[in-house]
């Protein structure tokens, strides 16, 4: 669907828009969770490593993948957790 | 089944946009961060049924490994290592889009020799991957040096470097251009890649680490914006959704943190801030400081109505943020008002001083952001400065000549009594001095900042 070019140009002018419009009222207090948890969302490349590595066969495509998908999944995971750690200190305190 | 991961991906854009919108309310943070967690692991089992997708082994191997390593980061790391930790994650995110591109373009060869034609989109999307994907990770391994302390965290300046840095990024675009015409090209992409992570390293050894809040936010935005265009290269629109939102988020952040200290990007990225103002230091302003021991300063707290706390990196790398606490519960006991100013780039990423204080159990309703409390210092008996040098100097208010001036600072001169603590008369790590520490309401209390903190509070107690 994205080898259209107006097709791929649409979504991504959308998506940025929407990136903007999202994050434009963010409170400082949150800027440092909310940059990490964007972070982890970057890692949605793993999405692409798993592509990469998973094609079934043998080469310097399928170890390149491999890699892709160890970093990618360290992004994801380290990124999603470390949020939520995060967060965690600042939530305690309401109770 | 096909049709189905287009829907799952498009379940996951979904989740990540409301988790975005949840993560920008602290009500709802914390299930914002949850949501978009969701929307990953849906996006990557949609993956794992996809038809193409056979070598589970090697998947299973690589997704293990990360996860490990992963959660071993994220839950050992100290909160005061937080700015090295998110330049790593970016770093390593932008180096995985990077071997996707590079994966794939190996992938595309034979065809492409036999077809004779160029790729289009793929093509350029494999050269923007690979570029941008390998400057995030280099920049983000020096930026994580620079943090960690393994580098000098001043800007590292040579004669000619704009030109070098110049020249390297034009042969990097003139191999961009060729991989672009023809991806059989092999050594013009290896060279592209190397040049890549090369530029990676020169483009921010020049930043100087008060600047890193802005560093760490740009690098945020690139990693999204490599995943994005590895998203091109694979035809894959959850990259390219998901991508694009990281990297559009990226940018503003970016630019909140350079409104913060009134500079545009490319004074930030190219300006070399605090290297060449070396000179200056110490010449412009000479004077008398009155220095204070944390005893005499008690008595100063002691008969104080309102103190506001102003914390900066010093107090990060003093880890004094507990001590730091202490003092303020001390103070309240005695039916003081305490309360924290934060500047919006105090420390060395957005939002730092939150984190630490944060982890410290400082509620978070007493942190109150400069435009808020600015009016206050007036009022205020009492300023207690800590580790923080260039979001308080008045220079950048009153003194045309300062490279700092038009900065928006936290007013504390004008606060009846202003404490600062810090290790010595150095100038902070812009390299430029700081009148606030001559004026005559102005208090130096020299000393790490953790010990001082702590021997405060104990000469609080001795007074009862």
């Amino acid at each position: 669907m994205l080898d259209d070019p107006a097709n791929a140009l649409t979504i991504l002018v959308l998506s940025l828009f929407v990136g903007i419009e999202v994050i434009s009222k963010v409170p400082p207090l949150l800027h440092t969770p909310l940059m990490s948890g964007s972070n982890a969302i970057s890692g949605i490349t793993i999405v692409g490593a798993i592509l990469a590595a998973g094609h079934g066969e043998r080469g310097l495509g399928t170890v390149l993948g491999f890699a892709a998908i160890v970093f990618a999944t360290i992004n994801v995971v380290g990124g999603f957790l470390v949020t939520n750690r995060m967060l965690a200190m600042f939530r305690k305190r309401e109770r | 089944m096909e049709g189905l991961v287009h829907y799952a991906y498009l379940i996951s854009a979904v989740l990540f946009i409301l988790g975005l919108r949840q993560l920008s309310s602290a009500r709802t943070a914390t299930r914002g961060n949850i949501t978009a967690a969701v929307g990953m692991l849906i996006a990557v089992v949609a993956t794992l049924i996809k038809q193409e997708v056979v070598g589970y082994g090697i998947i299973a191997a690589g997704l293990a490994l990360g996860s490990v390593a992963g959660a071993v980061l994220a839950l050992r790391i100290q909160m005061t290592a937080m700015p090295q930790m998110v330049a790593l994650l970016n770093g390593f995110g932008g180096i995985a889009s990077a071997l996707v591109a590079t994966a794939e373009l190996l992938d595309l060869r034979p065809e492409a020799g036999a077809a004779g034609t160029p790729f289009g989109i793929v093509s350029v999307a494999i050269v923007l991957a690979t570029l941008i994907g390998g400057v995030t990770f280099t920049g983000s391994l020096v930026a994580f040096a620079k943090l960690q302390e393994l580098m000098r965290s001043a800007p590292i300046v040579y004669g000619g470097q704009q030109v070098v840095n110049a020249v390297l990024g034009l042969a990097a675009v003139g191999l961009g251009v060729v991989v672009a015409l023809d991806p059989t090209a092999m050594q013009a992409f290896v060279g592209l890649a190397a040049l890549a992570l090369v530029l990676g390293v020169v483009l921010v050894i020049p930043i100087g680490g008060a600047d890193m809040p802005v560093v760490i936010s740009l690098l945020n935005s690139y990693s999204g914006l490599a995943a994005c265009a590895a998203g091109f290269v694979l035809d894959n629109e959850a990259l390219v959704i998901s991508g694009s939102l990281v990297g559009a988020s990226g940018i503003i952040l970016t630019k909140i943190m350079c409104d913060a200290m009134n500079r545009s990007l490319g004074n930030v990225l190219f300006g070399a801030f605090g290297a060449a103002s070396e000179a200056l230091a110490g010449s412009d302003q000479q004077g008398t400081v009155k220095a204070y021991t944390p005893e005499d300063a008690a008595i100063v707290f002691q008969t104080a109505r309102s103190v506001i706390v102003v914390p900066g990196y010093g107090m990060a790398v003093a880890q004094a943020q507990h001590a730091v606490r202490e003092l303020a519960e001390e103070l309240e006991k005695r039916g003081i008002q305490v309360r924290f100013a934060i500047h919006p780039v105090a420390g060395r990423m957005p939002g730092h001083m939150n984190v630490l204080l944060a982890e410290a159990n400082v509620p978070y309703d007493k942190l109150v952001e400069m435009d808020e409390i600015n009016p206050e210092f007036p009022e205020t008996d009492v300023v207690l400065v800590i580790g923080a040098n260039d979001v308080v100097n008045p220079a950048a208010r009153t003194d045309e000549k300062s490279p700092i001036y038009g900065m928006p600072i936290l007013n504390v001169d004008q606060a009846r009594h202003v404490f600062v603590i810090k290790r010595s008369m150095n100038p902070g790590f812009a390299g430029i001095q700081n009148p606030l520490f001559f004026n005559d309401n102005t208090m130096m209390i020299f000393g790490d900042a953790k010990a001082t903190v702590l021997e405060l509070v104990e000469a609080l107690r001795q007074l009862d």
